[in-house]
Parts: structure tokens; C-alpha cells; sequence
């Protein structure tokens, strides 16, 4: 009779508890939703208002060659091309260094590597960017002016700290996709008499090679993003570089420059946003490149 | 004859890559210390920054990271663990899902400029939250959130399926399930992650710039009432952290001892991520031992 009467009260608690949770992780994920699609609007409303209540035109923009905010020339060219370059010669310094350190772990000696270099990947990415800005700016700057010509800031020390950063990103997915290769594909090319080396470079890095570039993608886009350790060492000229050793600009160097020495709502102001709505952008189309080739990774 | 020699050049070369990556990582980390101890003293980690002449400290930076890290923590777990709560227990394979997937990677990879714009636009600005260590907070919140939901919801898939079943038999709600039987299991994992990501925040510059703001009021250290403008605990006050310091000393700083004041504060910030680093993984070995009973 007992069990009879508490039975609804210990269904409604039951069902009381259900909504709690369901309702409580809901809303945090609806947070995550608002989040994004606020961040999407409000740059883009701001970034969007140069051409549309400026009237800067968008080839300009893109494609004009000279910066000079308070000569009302707004050509962005010269630091999108700092940035592409900036960030595709740091994927191309990294890449390499990234695949012979989790073929290291992987392949080579599997036993005591992973323990060596997981820490260290680890910690290279715990460094904050702005301690990487201040070594590059005390060791590699000086390095660079004593060696090459130039004054040593510029896209070679640019490139060089960024590919220092993103160096942990492409190992750690190169790691993950080299560890989860079928043994047997291996076994095979030993059992035909092939060499480790034929073997990495015959069988296993064509198999991995889409989730590799996977990680070349996602390293270049956070090399793209980079903000502040570029600035540091990068000597934010407004011109588009001509060579490794000459100063140059990206788009995140001159937004983390210029943004409090302009007046919200002008042009020059602006402008600004207008980059940070093509950083944004430039997110998107990374993302859809890693989603594609994450497709092909499966195949 | 050849196949062998090849082998072993290019087992060579990729060894020597990988000490390359273990010797720069060294190389760094001793620079840094070598460099910056010598100017660690305890003046130095207590007495205001100047911005002219020498011999400032770093005494407000650092405890505004500090504070900023607790605010922002504060605000990101229990949002980051209720989203991930959902992505784990909650979200049925479906199209919907597949989309807060991507939202989740996509805000992960946002550079944190834009983030720190959009704090400027919106919680700055909008809110009138004015350059504070609120707005700080939030925007960190933004940039840490998708982190902590990943964390949590790989602490929360890989508990074992049986002791969901186990509540399940029981006839407990999902929500008892959760809390009772995955949550204590699950713990280890998403604190070692949470330390992990703290130590993130703590480096983080970019998106404070815009947010937290490049300046520091006069603090008295005496006066701890949140509410007094310049009570070091006053979360509307602006806030130069550490890593904001590094930057601005090394980009514009003027004082003539600038380069040891970075050094000394590179230093510091160095072994607080050590520091948040080593404390992951001791207490994630601690607390897995203590919820799994394995000596």
C-alpha cells in the first residue's frame, strides 16, 4: 500500500530531474548557437559597411595596391598577400619537421619516442604567442639582420615563428593518423622485402597523406589568425614584400595596430573590420577544405 | 644494396628532425629562464609597471591574469560542461547535431582578434561593459567554451557504456545518470582538461587587447571590496594582463630596461604554463587512481 503512494512522487521527481537536464545542457548549447551567429552578424554588418555606406569600392579593397587610410586609400592588397604568404611558407616549413616527428613516434621507435616528443609537442603548444613574438624578436631578428640583408624583421622571421607555433597542430594529426593505420598494410610491404623507408614513403604517407594535409590546413589556419607574434616580428610595412627578408604586414597585424587609434564608425575604422570579416571568411573556406579532405581521409 | 642506404638516410634525417623539434623546445625554454630569472625578484612580482622609467614590475599584471583566469573559469565550466553534456548524453545522430559539431569547430578555429572584435562590438560597446575584466571574461568564455565542451564530452563517451546500463536497470532518471554515475567518472579527464585549457587562457592575448584593455588602473591592494573602483577586485575595472604586458612592453614600451622587464615576464608566464602543465597531469594521474580504485 506503502510502495503504492510514494510511486507518482518518485515519478514526478523522475520526470522533474529529466527537464532539469535537459533543459539546463539545452540552453548552454543554444549559448554556443547565439554565440557564432552573432559574431557572423555583427562583424559583417561592420566589415560590410565599408562598401555599403562608404562607398569603397570592393576591387579596391581586394586588389588595390597602396595603403593610406588618411588619403582615403584603402588597398588591403598588401597584407592579404603578407598573410597567404606568411602562413603558406610557415605550413611548408612545418609540415616537414611535423611528419619526421610522428613518423618518429610512429614508426621509427615507437617504444620511448612518443614519450619524448608528446611532452615536448605538448608544451611547444602551450607556449603562449606572445612569448614565441619576444624569442623571435630577441633571438631570430637579430639572427636574421646579422646574416642576411635587410634589418631582419620581416617575412622570414614571420613565417619562422609561426611555423614554430603551428608545429604542434600537423604533428599531433599527422600522430593520430599514422597511429591508426592498419598494421597488415605494413606487414604487407615488409613481407615483399620492402625497407622501412620504402615502406613510409610507398605505403604509408600516401595512405595518410589526405589526414596529413588535414593538419597542413588547420595549421595554416591558425597560422592565418595569428595575431600577435607576427606583429612582433613581421615590421608592419604596408607594402606587398618582394623578398624574405623585407618588411611586410598581415591582415591581423595591422587590426591589432590600428584598431584603438581609430574612431568607431569611420572609414578607417571601418576598413578594419572589413579585414577581420575576411579572417573570417578565410576560417570558413579552411574549414570547408579540412571537412573535404576529412571525407577523403575515410575512403 | 641501394634500398638499404636510402633507408638508413632517410631514417637519419627524420631522426635528426625530430631531436631538432626536442632541441629547439629546450633551446627556448632555457633561453627564456636563463634570460628572464636573473630579473625574477620578489619587487619585481609585486611593485607596479612603469611606463617610462626603469625598474617596473609586473605585480598588477599578474594578479590580473590571475583574477581574469578565476572569472573566466567560472563562467566557461558550467556552460562548457552542460554543452558537452549534451553533444554526449542528449544529441542523437542526427543533421542538428552534425551542425553543432560545426559550430563547435568552426568558433574553435575563429582567430582570437576577430573573437576580441566582436567583444569590442558587442560586450565593450553594446553591453557598456566598457574595457573591463568582465568583458574580458566573456569574450574568454567565447574563446574557451568550444574547448570545454570537446573535453567534456570525450570525458563523458569514454566512460564505459555498462555503468550507464547499470543506472539505466535502476530505473534513475538520464539526469541522476549523469550526475551521480558518468560525472564522478568522467571528473579526472575533464579537470586535467580544464587546467589544460586555464593555462590557455592564461597566455592569451589577441582577443584581450580589444576587452580587458591595455591599462591598469591604480590599485590598492589593502582595499578588497569589489565594488570600489580601485579594489583589485573590481571585475568592471580595467586590466592588463601579463601576456598584454609582454606584447605591449616589446612593441611599444619605452622604458629603457623594457627587453628584461619581457624577459622577466616571458619567465614568469613560462612557469605558470609549466606549472599549469605539471599540475594537469598530476592531479588527472591522482584523481584516476583515487575514482578507479588502481594502485
Amino acid at each position: 500500500m506503502k510502495a503504492n503512494n510514494e510511486a507518482p512522487v518518485l515519478f514526478r521527481r523522475h520526470k522533474a530531474e529529466e527537464w532539469i537536464g535537459r533543459i539546463y545542457t539545452t540552453v548552454c548549447v543554444l549559448f554556443l548557437i547565439v554565440i557564432i551567429f552573432s559574431i557572423v552578424y555583427f562583424v559583417a554588418t561592420k566589415g560590410v559597411a565599408t562598401f555599403a555606406v562608404d562607398g569603397v569600392s570592393m576591387s579596391e579593397f581586394l586588389f588595390g595596391n597602396s595603403w593610406g587610410p588618411d588619403d582615403n586609400k584603402f588597398g588591403a592588397l598588401p597584407f592579404i598577400a603578407g598573410s597567404f604568404i606568411t602562413s603558406l611558407l610557415a605550413a611548408l616549413i612545418a609540415s616537414p619537421l611535423s611528419i619526421c616527428a610522428s613518423l618518429f613516434m610512429t614508426e621509427i621507435v615507437p617504444s620511448w619516442g612518443k614519450k619524448l616528443l608528446l611532452p615536448v609537442i605538448e608544451l611547444l603548444a602551450g607556449i603562449p604567442s606572445v612569448v614565441y613574438g619576444f624569442i623571435g624578436l630577441t633571438v631570430l631578428v637579430p639572427f636574421l639582420r646579422d646574416t642576411f640583408p635587410g634589418q631582419g624583421y620581416g617575412v622570414a622571421a614571420g613565417s619562422i615563428v609561426l611555423s614554430i607555433m603551428i608545429l604542434p597542430t600537423i604533428t599531433s594529426v599527422a600522430t593520430d593518423a599514422l597511429g591508426s593505420l592498419p598494421r597488415n598494410l605494413k606487414e604487407a610491404s615488409y613481407g615483399l622485402g620492402a625497407t622501412r623507408w620504402q615502406t613510409i614513403s610507398g605505403v604509408v604517407l600516401p595512405t595518410v597523406l589526405p589526414a596529413v594535409l588535414t593538419g597542413v590546413v588547420l595549421g595554416m589556419a591558425r597560422a592565418f589568425g595569428e595575431a600577435l607574434a607576427v606583429q612582433m616580428v613581421i615590421g608592419n610595412a604596408p607594402y606587398v614584400p618582394t623578398s624574405l627578408f623585407e618588411s611586410a604586414s598581415t591582415l591581423t597585424s595591422v587590426i591589432t595596430l590600428n584598431m584603438s587609434n581609430t574612431v568607431m564608425g569611420t572609414v578607417q575604422n571601418n576598413v578594419l573590420w572589413s579585414m577581420a570579416l575576411l579572417l573570417l571568411f578565410m576560417t570558413f573556406i579552411f574549414i570547408f577544405v579540412v571537412r573535404l579532405l576529412e571525407r577523403r581521409a575515410k575512403i | 644494396m641501394r634500398a638499404k642506404v636510402i633507408d638508413r638516410i632517410a631514417t637519419t634525417v627524420i631522426v635528426f628532425f625530430a631531436l631538432l623539434i626536442v632541441g629547439l623546445l629546450l633551446g627556448m625554454l632555457g633561453f627564456i629562464l636563463f634570460r628572464g630569472i636573473s630579473h625574477i625578484s620578489w619587487d619585481f612580482l609585486t611593485s607596479p609597471s612603469e611606463t617610462i622609467k626603469a625598474g617596473g614590475g609586473i605585480g598588477p599584471q599578474l594578479f590580473n591574469s590571475v583574477y581574469l583566469l578565476v572569472l573566466t573559469m567560472i563562467i566557461t565550466i558550467p556552460l562548457g560542461l552542460g554543452a558537452g553534456i549534451y553533444m554526449a548524453e542528449y544529441a542523437k545522430p542526427n543533421r542538428l547535431t552534425a551542425s553543432i559539431r560545426l559550430i563547435v569547430e568552426v568558433l574553435s578555429s575563429f582567430p582570437s582578434i576577430v573573437v576580441g572584435l566582436f567583444g569590442l562590438l558587442l560586450i565593450v560597446q553594446t553591453f557598456d561593459l566598457k574595457y573591463s575584466l568582465m568583458s574580458g571574461a566573456l569574450v574568454l568564455t567565447i574563446f574557451n567554451m568550444p574547448l570545454m565542451v570537446r573535453i567534456t564530452e570525450q570525458a563523458f563517451r569514454s566512460v564505459p557504456k555498462e555503468q550507464k546500463e547499470a543506472g539505466l536497470a535502476m530505473g534513475l532518471s538520464r539526469w541522476k545518470i549523469i550526475t551521480s554515475i558518468l560525472f564522478p567518472v568522467a571528473l579526472p579527464a575533464i579537470i586535467t582538461g580544464t587546467i589544460l585549457a586555464a593555462g590557455r587562457v592564461f597566455g592569451e592575448a589577441a582577443a584581450l587587447l580589444f576587452t580587458a584593455g591595455m591599462t591598469t588602473p591604480t590599485l590598492d591592494f589593502t582595499n578588497w571590496n569589489p565594488f570600489d573602483h580601485n579594489s583589485p577586485l573590481n571585475p568592471m575595472r580595467p586590466a592588463e594582463t601579463l601576456a598584454v604586458h609582454i606584447w605591449k612592453v616589446n612593441s611599444e614600451g619605452i622604458a629603457s630596461d623594457a627587453k628584461e622587464i619581457a624577459a622577466g615576464a616571458s619567465a614568469v608566464l613560462i612557469i605558470m604554463v609549466l606549472a599549469f602543465n605539471l599540475l594537469a597531469r598530476w592531479l588527472g594521474r591522482v584523481l584516476y587512481r583515487k575514482f578507479t580504485s588502481i594502485k
